[in-house]
This record gives structure tokens, C-alpha cells and sequence, in this order.
């Protein structure tokens, strides 16, 4: 590494409701490179781009360019420092024209200052499209009306609108065609040319290794090395990446495999998975991997009701039955804990007891009147066996700790004594002592005969609990795996499409 | 970890802090209306006038209740002004051709239909409910209009005496005021049907998830609102003896804020009868006392639109 690099983030610490993001991270990177970070999700990459672009706020720590300190309190900041990002999520404004989003907060005027001049502004902005090399699009049309591919073109256009002395892409090619792909890397060429830092995030690791010029991995919020692709190959990378003490508190007992409880055929549903065939037994848990946008949340959502599929059939003990709404898988015996607890998993506004009952109303209801004394009775009881902190279930969700409230959510299903158990990324923002809680009772239920499909992107957690594990990528099933056939490294391999 | 430990629990305590600071503030200026109430005027603890301030707050009392379990759901509506015109004149127009119970009913039911507009436009059709109550109430107005340009005189006595009188020293509006309050509370703490509304407005995906049905019970929510405002029109027209096609316009206004000051939570997550019960107490005090000391109705208007905003501000932090 040369001595004075232009960035420099040093002892960078932050914690999100006490889970621990980074952990005293280093990281420096040059002008005139495309520096890559790879890692598994949760290891730490977006959080550290996040406090770099003035998104979020780090704990400890402090930033320097060109050897100088600088505080990033706000994407503004960071825009003035010459900081750019490119999310996942669209920064856009869908109404507005391209030329406008690209533009937004710089558009020329004329006149005293007051008047946009608008054949300036398009084209300007015409002119930033066609120096990228992005060809058809109209600056005129909302942003609306472009397809996900075109918007991500106009979201790196407006990035580099900006002239950035440090751009930074989170998955640019995710939505993106060979084509496209090929005009980014372009344009990232000659940004490097012009002495640009570019920071590149991709799950993909051969664009990695096609654009970058130096990789730094991370893990569970640490940087693990930085290394040059020259000196590297996909499977060393991959180890990095991945290589962890593996399971000493996943408490996986030896499965009593029991019939088919759930069998899924065929599923599909347009734009989002094509078809999806497995099948899941009485005490078995099935572990589904992929990485983010494979479309495993969606799957689970299909089984469930909440988007009902296009095609195929699903079979709940032999028999088949229509899931038209959460409600009717519900009452088939289907539960799902979201992977996002706080969109949609709980009601923070209201009290524990509220929200452990919610999905069973019905049960404890006579006469449209709740019977307050038997509801209590099975929420406590819920309440101790899963150990919830604080256990007054008058307490308002919103106050407990992220734990606490997974517990709360896992608990509601729970008490719908349902046969099939899908949780979606079950330990997502929760404590290390309330993961294991979270995956005893995982075995207990399988014990019980459940049938739990389990999805993650935490590989140790699949490896540490599943029976069996099945891998998606790009909407599609593509491998399955027995517990003893599986490994990290061909799980990953399996997920990114480098093993067939 | 010492910091940011000792920094959650500062914050913690800092947000209740917050929310009783607010309560207690309203409660403190209660006490205070009452106080002032008592030391500057002498005629505020007679009978007569104890009387009166609960038949004023009658009509605020009711719609606020349907106001309110609209406002938990995430919702608001502001057709309940137009709602209470439309019941008055119909109660009162109609029990010219028909028995006075088929004229109540027809009002009653004329409520719930609009709250079944309001309702489904908002659940089915997923339009803003300030749109479409704001449109129910223009429309619902332009309806009064159209059935009777002029004022309708109850012509059945019984309507007037029974409605509009008093047992003993209560008047009969107010009894059915301070009754409906404890079954709302009892609908909304101890019904499947009102905890699923409370949990709407906390976070409707997660209550459709649960499995329950999130557009019937929106629906049931601007029916009851409907049903609650056409009660209040109802008794309107019996103590005042005459149906305006005029009467009710801002009436929103004051649920509204007596909602907020009760401990609503403009979008849902928050708020309950006996807080609402308290805001619209407060809120007839002040008109009491303002009328009490010849403050102009203007005045108590910019009053008001204050205090909302005081009331919304000062719960802010709890979203």
C-alpha cells in the first residue's frame, strides 16, 4: 500500500441497537482505482459505504481525504467532499424527467436566477448520457416510465453528473443486461482514467475480478485482507470470506424425519421465481440459501398467500389446497415469520400481548368478545417459554430490544400451532444470545414433528441447523443439498452460478 | 458499550418522559379551566350550567368517538360535518311522512352508507382517506342541499321531549353520549373486531399477514364513524328543535383536536375512548368558559386550530 492514499477511514465503529456493525475497521483506497469490497451479507459492506456517502453516522473513528479529516454528517457533506453513491435502492423521483433527476438541485437558469432554462438542462443532460455511453434514452420522459435497467443508468448518470472524486457502486449490475454491464465497465475505465476512486460492491465475484484493481473482504464487521486479483482466485476468495469457526451454538439435534408435510410443484410467479419444486417432512428442517433478489422471500410469501402464485400447486399433507390470502394458509396450517419484522412482522405501537395474539383472535373470541383471561394465560405462556425481556406483556413492542421482538413475532406464530413453519431470516439484527434461544427452539419444534423451511443468507446458521439445504439463484432452484454434502464454499459457489 | 448502554436508557427515559409530559400537560390545563372557571365566574357550578356544558358537548362527544376509531386505523375522516346535516334533516324532514322510529332509522342508516363509501373507496379502492372523505364530505353536503334548501322543523313532540329532555337533572342526549363511550372503550380493548382496528393503524401489513381481513374492518371503522355522527345529528336537531341544511360545517375540526388532545396519533398507532373522553371534555370547557365571558366564536376558533397543532407537535416524538 503506498503511504499516502487519498482515502483513508480509520477505526471505523458502529452498532445498530446494540448488534455491532464494524468493528475498528481500516480502510484505505487511491484515486485511479476500482477498489472492490466483497463479503457475505451482514459482514459490514454497505454500513461502511453508508457512513462514507453520509447515510448513516459511525460511532468511532474518523475519515480522512488526502490525509485531512472530514466529517460526513449528511449526504450533502459528502456530495460537497466530492463522495458519490449509487444504492441498490433508486434515489430517484419517479415523476420527475430524467433530465431532472439527473440534474436535481443543479439545474441551469437563467434570468435573474429565476427561470430554469430547460433546452439547457436537456441538453445537459443529454450531453452527461451520451459521454456515458448510454444511448435510448429520452431526457424527456419520467423516470417512471423507464425500465429498472434505464433507471439504474440514470441513477449512475446522476451520480457522475456530480464530477465525484469517489464514486461508489452497491450491486449496479444486479438489474443490469451483458450489454449494459459491458458500457459500465467502460465508463468505469475512464472515470479511472480520470483519476476517479471507484468503490464497487458486487455479490458477483468474476466482475469483481473482471474490474477490479485491488479487493478487500469483509467479515462480520472486519476487514479479513485486501488482495490484487492477479494474486487470487475465485475459491481463495471465497474462503476469505466465509472461513469462521463453524458451529459451536447451532443446537441441532438428529432429526426424527417424519412424512411429506408440504410439497411444493412447479410454483412460478412472473418476474419474481419460475418454477419452485421441493418438498419439506414432518420434523425436517429445510434450509433455503441465496443471495438477496434470488427471490427466496418471494417464494416463501407465495406459499403463504401474501402474493398469491401464477402457477403450480402446493400440497399440505397430501392434499392439495389454494392459498389466496394469508388467512386461508393460516388456516391450512402455514405460518411465516417475515424478514423484516418491524415492515411487517409486528405492530411496534402496540403491547406484547397484542401482538402475540394478533393471528389468533378467533381462538380466544366468542360473541366478537375477547376472552381477556385465556388469552393472557396462552400469551404468558408463550412469554415464558421463549424467555421474552421484559415479560410484562403490556408493554409496548416498540420498547423492547431487537431480540426481544423477534421473540415476540416467532411467538404470534407459534400459537397458531401451524404445520409448516417458514422463517425468513430469523436471526436478521438479533443478538448472539437470543440467536441460539431462537435456534433451540427451532430443534424443539422440529422435534414436535414441524416442518420448518428455514431461509438465510447467514451460511453458517443453514449449515449449522438445516437437514437438508436447497439453493436459489436468479428466481430458480439450483441445487440441492444433503447436511452432509454441504459447505460453505458450495453453497456460495451454488448461489453466485460458479458451480453447476 | 457503557455509553451507548447508558445513552439507550437516557433516551428511553427521555420518550416517556415525553408522552406523560404531554398527558400531563393536558390534564394540568384541566384542572386549571376548572379552576379559573370556578374563582372568576359564579354562575359556572350552577346546575343550569353543569347542564348545559354536557348537552354542548353532545354533538362533539359522539362524533369524536367514530372519529376516533377511524383515526386508529391510520385513517381520518372529514365528512362527519356533512354527516351530521344530512341525519338532522332527514330526522327531522321525514317524520313529517313517517313514524318518528322509521325517520331515526333512515337516519341512521343514511350515516352508515356514507361511512360505507367512505370505507370501501379507502380499503378496496386504496385511495388517501383525505381525499375521499374530503370529497364524501362536499358531495354528502350538496345531498342535504337537494333534499331541502330550507330549514326542516320536527313536527312528532315526542321527538323533541324524548331526545331533547332531560330525566331528572341529565339530559337524555347526554346519557346516550356518556353510554356510547364505555362501549366503544369496551369495543375497542375487549372485541376481536376493535383490537384488529387498533392494529391497523399500527402497521396494516402485519395485521394482514395475521390473517385477518384489513379492508372489512377499515370499512367497519368509517361505518361506525358514520353511524356515530348521524347519532349526534340526530340529537342535534332534537334540542335545537330545527334542522339546518347549514348546520355541522367544521365540525371535523373539533373531533378532530378533541381526538389529538386525548392521545390520537394522526396515522394510526395511538389513542383510546377515555383519552378522547378527556379532549372532548377539555374542548367544551373552553367553549363554556369563552362563552361565559362573551369571547367571540372567532376567537374560539384560532383556539382551537392552536391547540391541535400544540396537541400534534407535542405527541410527535411517539411515531
Amino acid at each position: 500500500m503506498s503511504k499516502c492514499e487519498y482515502l483513508l477511514m480509520q477505526g471505523i465503529s458502529k452498532s445498530y441497537d446494540g448488534t455491532q456493525a464494524l468493528r475498528g475497521v481500516t480502510f484505505s483506497a487511491d484515486l485511479g482505482e476500482v477498489h472492490a469490497l466483497v463479503g457475505e451479507n451482514g459482514a459490514g459492506k454497505s454500513t461502511l459505504i453508508k457512513i462514507l456517502s453520509g447515510a448513516v453516522r459511525h460511532d468511532t473513528g474518523q475519515i480522512l481525504l488526502e490525509g485531512k479529516p472530514v466529517s460526513l454528517d449528511s449526504p450533502l457533506h459528502a456530495h460537497r467532499a466530492g463522495i458519490r453513491a449509487v444504492y441498490q435502492e433508486f434515489s430517484l423521483v419517479p415523476h420527475l424527467s430524467v433530465t431532472e433527476n439527473i440534474l436535481l438541485g443543479q439545474m441551469p437558469r437563467r434570468r435573474f436566477h429565476w427561470w430554469v432554462d430547460w433546452a439547457a438542462a436537456h441538453r445537459q443532460a443529454q450531453a452527461i448520457l451520451d459521454e456515458l455511453g448510454f444511448t435510448g434514452i429520452d431526457v424527456r420522459t419520467p423516470v417512471s416510465q423507464l425500465s429498472v435497467s434505464y433507471q439504474q443508468m440514470v441513477e449512475i448518470a446522476k451520480a457522475v453528473a456530480g464530477r465525484p472524486r469517489i464514486l461508489i457502486l452497491d450491486e449496479p449490475s444486479a438489474v443490469l443486461s451483458q450489454e449494459e454491464l459491458k458500457r459500465l465497465f467502460a465508463l468505469m475505465k475512464q472515470l479511472k482514467a480520470a483519476s476517479t476512486l471507484i468503490l464497487y460492491i458486487s455479490h458477483r465475484l468474476n466482475e469483481v475480478f473482471e474490474v477490479a484493481d485491488r479487493i478487500t473482504v469483509l467479515k462480520d464487521g472486519e476487514i479479513v485482507g485486501t488482495v490484487r486479483p492477479q494474486d487470487t482466485d475465485e475459491g481463495q476468495l471465497i474462503r476469505m470470506m466465509v472461513g469462521r469457526t463453524l458451529g459451536e451454538f447451532y443446537p441441532k439435534r438428529e432429526a426424527k424425519i417424519g412424512g411429506e408435510v408440504l410439497a411444493v410443484r412447479g410454483l412460478s410467479r412472473e418476474g419474481a421465481f419460475t418454477d419452485i419444486t421441493f418438498s419439506l417432512a414432518h420434523g425436517e428442517i429445510l434450509g433455503l440459501f441465496g443471495l438477496v433478489g434470488s427471490g427466496r422471500t418471494q417464494v416463501a410469501r407465495s406459499i403463504f398467500g401474501a402474493e398469491p402464485p401464477d402457477a403450480g400447486e402446493i400440497r399440505l399433507e397430501g392434499k392439495l389446497v389454494r392459498l389466496r390470502s394469508p388467512r386461508e394458509a393460516l388456516q391450512a396450517g402455514i405460518a411465516l415469520l417475515t424478514e423484516d419484522r418491524k415492515r411487517d412482522g409486528l405492530v411496534l405501537s402496540c403491547s406484547i400481548r397484542d401482538n402475540i395474539s394478533l393471528a389468533t383472535l378467533p381462538q380466544v373470541t366468542r360473541w366478537g368478545f375477547l376472552d381477556i383471561g385465556r388469552m393472557d394465560a396462552r400469551v404468558q405462556r408463550q412469554v415464558q417459554d421463549l424467555a421474552i425481556r421484559p415479560p410484562q406483556i403490556n408493554r409496548l413492542v416498540r420498547q423492547l430490544s431487537g431480540g426481544n421482538q423477534q421473540k415476540v413475532a416467532l411467538a404470534k406464530w407459534l400459537l397458531t400451532q401451524a404445520k409448516v413453519l417458514i422463517l425468513d431470516e430469523p436471526t436478521r439484527g438479533v443478538d448472539v444470545a437470543t440467536k441460539v434461544d431462537i435456534y433451540r427452539i427451532m430443534s424443539d419444534l422440529a422435534d414436535q414433528g414441524m416442518g420448518i423451511l428455514l431461509i438465510s443468507s447467514e451460511l453458517p446458521e443453514i449449515l449449522g441447523m438445516s437437514d437438508r439445504v436447497l439453493v436459489m439463484r436468479e428466481g430458480r432452484l439450483v441445487g440441492e443439498f444433503s447436511r452432509a454434502q454441504a459447505s460453505e464454499e458450495r453453497l456460495l459457489a451454488c448461489a453466485a452460478g460458479l458451480l453447476q | 458499550m457503557n455509553v451507548t448502554l447508558s445513552v439507550q436508557i437516557s433516551q428511553r427515559l427521555f420518550a416517556r418522559l415525553r408522552r406523560r409530559w404531554a398527558d400531563y400537560g393536558f390534564m394540568a390545563a384541566f384542572v386549571i379551566l376548572i379552576l379559573i372557571a370556578a374563582s372568576f365566574s359564579d354562575v359556572f357550578f350552577t346546575q343550569r350550567n353543569i347542564s348545559n356544558l354536557f348537552r354542548q358537548i353532545v354533538t362533539n362527544g359522539l362524533i369524536s368517538l367514530g372519529m376516533l376509531t377511524v383515526i386508529l386505523t391510520g385513517g381520518i375522516d372529514l365528512s362527519v360535518g356533512s354527516i351530521v346535516a344530512l341525519s338532522a334533516i332527514l330526522s327531522s324532514g321525514l317524520q313529517q311522512q313517517v313514524p318518528l322510529p322509521l325517520a331515526i332509522l333512515a337516519a341512521l342508516m343514511a350515516g352508515g352508507l356514507v361511512g360505507i363509501v367512505n370505507g370501501v373507496l379507502v380499503a378496496r379502492f386504496r385511495l388517501a382517506p383525505f381525499i375521499v372523505t374530503l370529497a364524501t364530505l362536499g358531495a354528502v353536503r350538496g345531498v342535504v342541499y337537494v333534499y331541502s334548501e330550507t330549514p326542516q322543523t320536527p313536527t312528532d313532540p315526542a321527538f323533541r321531549a324524548i331526545l331533547g329532555g332531560f330525566i331528572g337533572p341529565v339530559p337524555v342526549a347526554a346519557a346516550i353520549m356518556l353510554i356510547c363511550f364505555p362501549l366503544v372503550w369496551v369495543f375497542l380493548n375487549r372485541m376481536a373486531a376493535g383490537r384488529a382496528i387498533v392494529a391497523i393503524g399500527g402497521n396494516q401489513e402485519a395485521v394482514r399477514l395475521a390473517g385477518i381481513d384489513v379492508s372489512r374492518h377499515i370499512i367497519l371503522a368509517y361505518v361506525i364513524s358514520g353511524f356515530f355522527s348521524a347519532t349526534a345529528g340526530i340529537l342535534l336537531a332534537a334540542r335545537l328543535g330545527i334542522a339546518q341544511p347549514s348546520v355541522g360545517a367544521g365540525y371535523e375540526l373539533d373531533a378532530i383536536a378533541a381526538c389529538v388532545i386525548g392521545g390520537a396519533v394522526l396515522g394510526g398507532g395511538g389513542g383510546g375512548a377515555i383519552g378522547t373522553f378527556g379532549g372532548v371534555f377539555t374542548l367544551g370547557l373552553i367553549d363554556n368558559l369563552l362563552n361565559m365571558f362573551n369571547v367571540q366564536t372567532y376567537y374560539q376558533q384560532i383556539l382551537k386550530g392552536l391547540i391541535i397543532l400544540f396537541a400534534v407537535l407535542a405527541r410527535r416524538k411517539e411515531q
